[in-house]
């Protein structure tokens, strides 16, 4: 079959506004057969302009997951804007099955009320819905959750459009290296820089409420762990132990933290409680174990060790036992990423000199590449599993990019100036 | 794996070291407030050895401890010394230290063992392939095989502070294996150097 991959180069963002956003994504190869939707431009009650395009953000969220191709504005018959205005005649038949209109509205108190609603254009029924209220800042994020709530009724998988992805953004200035923690909307808008240095940052984890980051940094000229509550501020150093302190990772249950530290001479995974400050060894080996990352259930962590001369995946189970080796195809496998369900496992995977982000199916055991390489590293799920972000190299520059999990669709993530390395995808926000 | 054929660099530094000491001995001098300027002590005496500071109001003390920077007579400085090299390379995915820098390692165990108020920072490094954690703790590994060779040849574990950058900080940012090769290193460096 001729082009299973359709590069779609889908520059989406020449839109003013979206410019000036620090990512910019493209998607790079799409699906054939993405459904049809037509995101009708939402009616506007106000003078002048809407504060944001709602439909364009809708449109733009549902593209980028590879499984629908948004109707071009200048090919709907129509601009309905409520399941009474729709004449199905003219959509039945070609444009699009499923349509989402909608209008804006600004109330008294300054607020603004989203009215939308996903219609069967076959059938002629409305399929979902909703109202939301908010103030004007959160109107971005008023239309993410309008893709969601779309995005979930016609693939019946969760949508992860309304989260946020945290990531380093380096800026190298002749001798003067810049580092930045950023927090930017999953769909690149609203980056914010969360933490400032001039000394190297890494490894950003998020806690499971989305409210706090765990991060390395080298500020203090060695590796220290810090703990950093994203509405506040406030940053706590968690660990800054002998050697190194690295690798953060938190629990499903937001109360316990993975970490690498090698205080007691060789890199060991220990398991550091929130709640009353206990640590715990994990692993005991002279080799590197470290990359922590846990299970689903919160009772096993899947980690890097080098015990068998090279790095290579293994699972620890917290209660005891000895680790079992998880990935056996390749000379260099590590920095795992488990999927939700906890069935899969994305990992830098090396071989032949490159490095691509690969897919452990753990029921079957295949290990299936998923990317091209050859500097591809961090990757990080979404929390619907659907997609991963990952960092990658284009003409020398660190960037980001996303793949969905079958392998099908890829997204680039470009900034400006500098560049981008260490995506960590948020969970769920609501 | 110490290393025997250090005799000619032991010794030059022992002499080294003992003219710094004794210089430096003789340069501490105490002076009231107010008196002269600022001597330089051991002044035409062959390189001075100690570092002047004047302390202005308080009279001027000078102070040479023989261990630090600034004296020509100190092996540190001497470009000509082994000690003047502080950087280990090693092989990809390796943290074995290459037969080339066991001289080198020795000059600088033998220093610290000899100054044991001076310390070091092992600064462990790595190229940008593989991931990211991970070569944090190869750059652990690469400096602690050199902090290893440095106690056997008699520094003490004191003396010496460990620290790995991963591949975070390249010498050559350049994705090419000349600048790997840069990369893959451990830094020796001294208290009170810059880095």
């Amino acid at each position: 079959m001729m082009a299973r991959r359709i590069l779609l180069i889908l520059i989406l963002l020449w839109l003013p506004g979206i410019v000036q956003a620090a990512l910019e994504i493209r998607v790079t190869q799409g699906v054939e057969g993405a459904t049809p939707v037509a995101v009708v431009p939402f009616a506007w009650s106000g003078e002048a302009k809407p504060p944001q395009d709602l439909a364009a953000i809708v449109a733009a969220d549902l593209g980028r997951s590879g499984r629908f191709a948004p109707v071009a504005r200048e090919d709907l018959p129509a601009r309905p804007h409520a399941l009474d205005q729709v004449e199905m005649e003219r959509w039945r038949g070609g444009v699009s099955d499923y349509l989402v209109v909608g209008r804006l509205d600004r109330l008294e108190d300054g607020r603004f009320r989203v009215r939308f609603q996903l219609i069967d254009a076959v059938s002629g029924r409305e399929m979902e819905g909703y109202r939301l209220t908010v103030p004007v800042e959160r109107l971005r994020r008023a239309a993410h959750r309008i893709s969601d709530i779309v995005y979930e009724r016609l693939t019946g998988e969760r949508g992860a459009f309304d989260t946020r992805v945290a990531y380093v953004r380096v800026i190298r200035d002749g001798e003067d290296t810049r580092y930045a923690l950023q927090v930017a909307d999953a769909d690149g808008h609203n980056p914010r820089t969360v933490f400032r240095s001039r000394r190297p940052i890494l490894s950003p984890s998020w806690a499971p409420d989305g409210q706090r980051l765990a991060y390395v940094s080298f500020e203090n000229r060695r590796s220290e762990v810090y703990i950093q509550d994203l509405s506040s501020g406030e940053r706590t150093l968690l660990a800054s132990y002998a050697g190194i302190n690295g690798a953060p990772a938190w629990s499903p249950d937001g109360q316990r933290l993975a970490l690498t530290l090698s205080r007691e001479g060789d890199p060991d995974i220990h398991v550091y409680d929130l709640r009353d400050g206990s640590l715990r060894r994990v692993t005991r080996d002279r080799a590197i174990d470290t990359e922590p990352q846990w299970m689903p259930d919160g009772r096993s962590l899947v980690f890097t060790s080098d015990r068998a001369g090279q790095p290579q995946l293994y699972r620890v189970d917290l209660r005891g036992g000895r680790p079992q080796r998880l990935s056996f195809q390749g000379r260099y496998n590590g920095d795992a990423a488990v999927a939700p369900d906890g069935d899969r496992i994305a990992m830098v995977h090396g071989e032949d000199g490159g490095f691509r982000i690969a897919l452990l199916d753990l029921r079957g055991g295949s290990l299936r590449p998923l990317t091209d390489g050859p500097m591809d590293e961090s990757p990080s799920f979404a929390p619907n599993g659907s997609m991963l972000i990952y960092a990658t190299a284009q003409d020398g520059r660190g960037v980001l990019a996303a793949v969905s999990a079958d392998g099908r669709v890829h997204q680039r993530l470009v900034v400006q100036e500098g560049e981008v390395r260490e995506p960590a995808w948020s969970p769920f926000l609501d | 794996m110490p290393v025997s054929n250090t005799g000619p660099t032991a010794f030059k530094i022992l002499i080294s070291f003992l003219l710094a000491t004794t210089l430096a001995a003789c340069a501490t001098v105490d002076r009231s407030p107010g008196e002269g300027g600022d001597r330089t002590p051991a002044d035409g005496s062959g390189g001075g050895a100690g570092d002047a500071r004047g302390a202005g109001d308080a009279g001027v003390e000078v102070r040479g401890l023989g261990d630090g920077e600034g004296i020509a007579l100190d092996p540190l400085e001497d470009p000509d010394s082994p000690l003047s090299q502080r950087v280990i390379h090693f092989g990809f995915d390796e943290a074995s230290v290459p037969a080339q820098y066991l001289g080198l390692i020795a000059a600088h165990g033998d220093y610290l063992a000899r100054n044991p108020e001076q310390t070091v920072r092992l600064e462990g490094h790595t190229d940008e392939r593989g991931t990211r954690e991970y070569n944090l703790a190869l750059g652990e590994r690469r400096a602690r095989a050199v902090q290893r060779m440095l106690e056997l040849q008699g520094a003490s574990a004191d003396q010496i502070q460990v620290v790995s950058y991963g591949e975070e900080m390249p010498v050559d940012p350049a994705s090419n294996e000349a600048a790997w090769k840069q990369n893959r290193r451990v830094e020796i460096v001294y208290e009170g150097d810059q880095g």
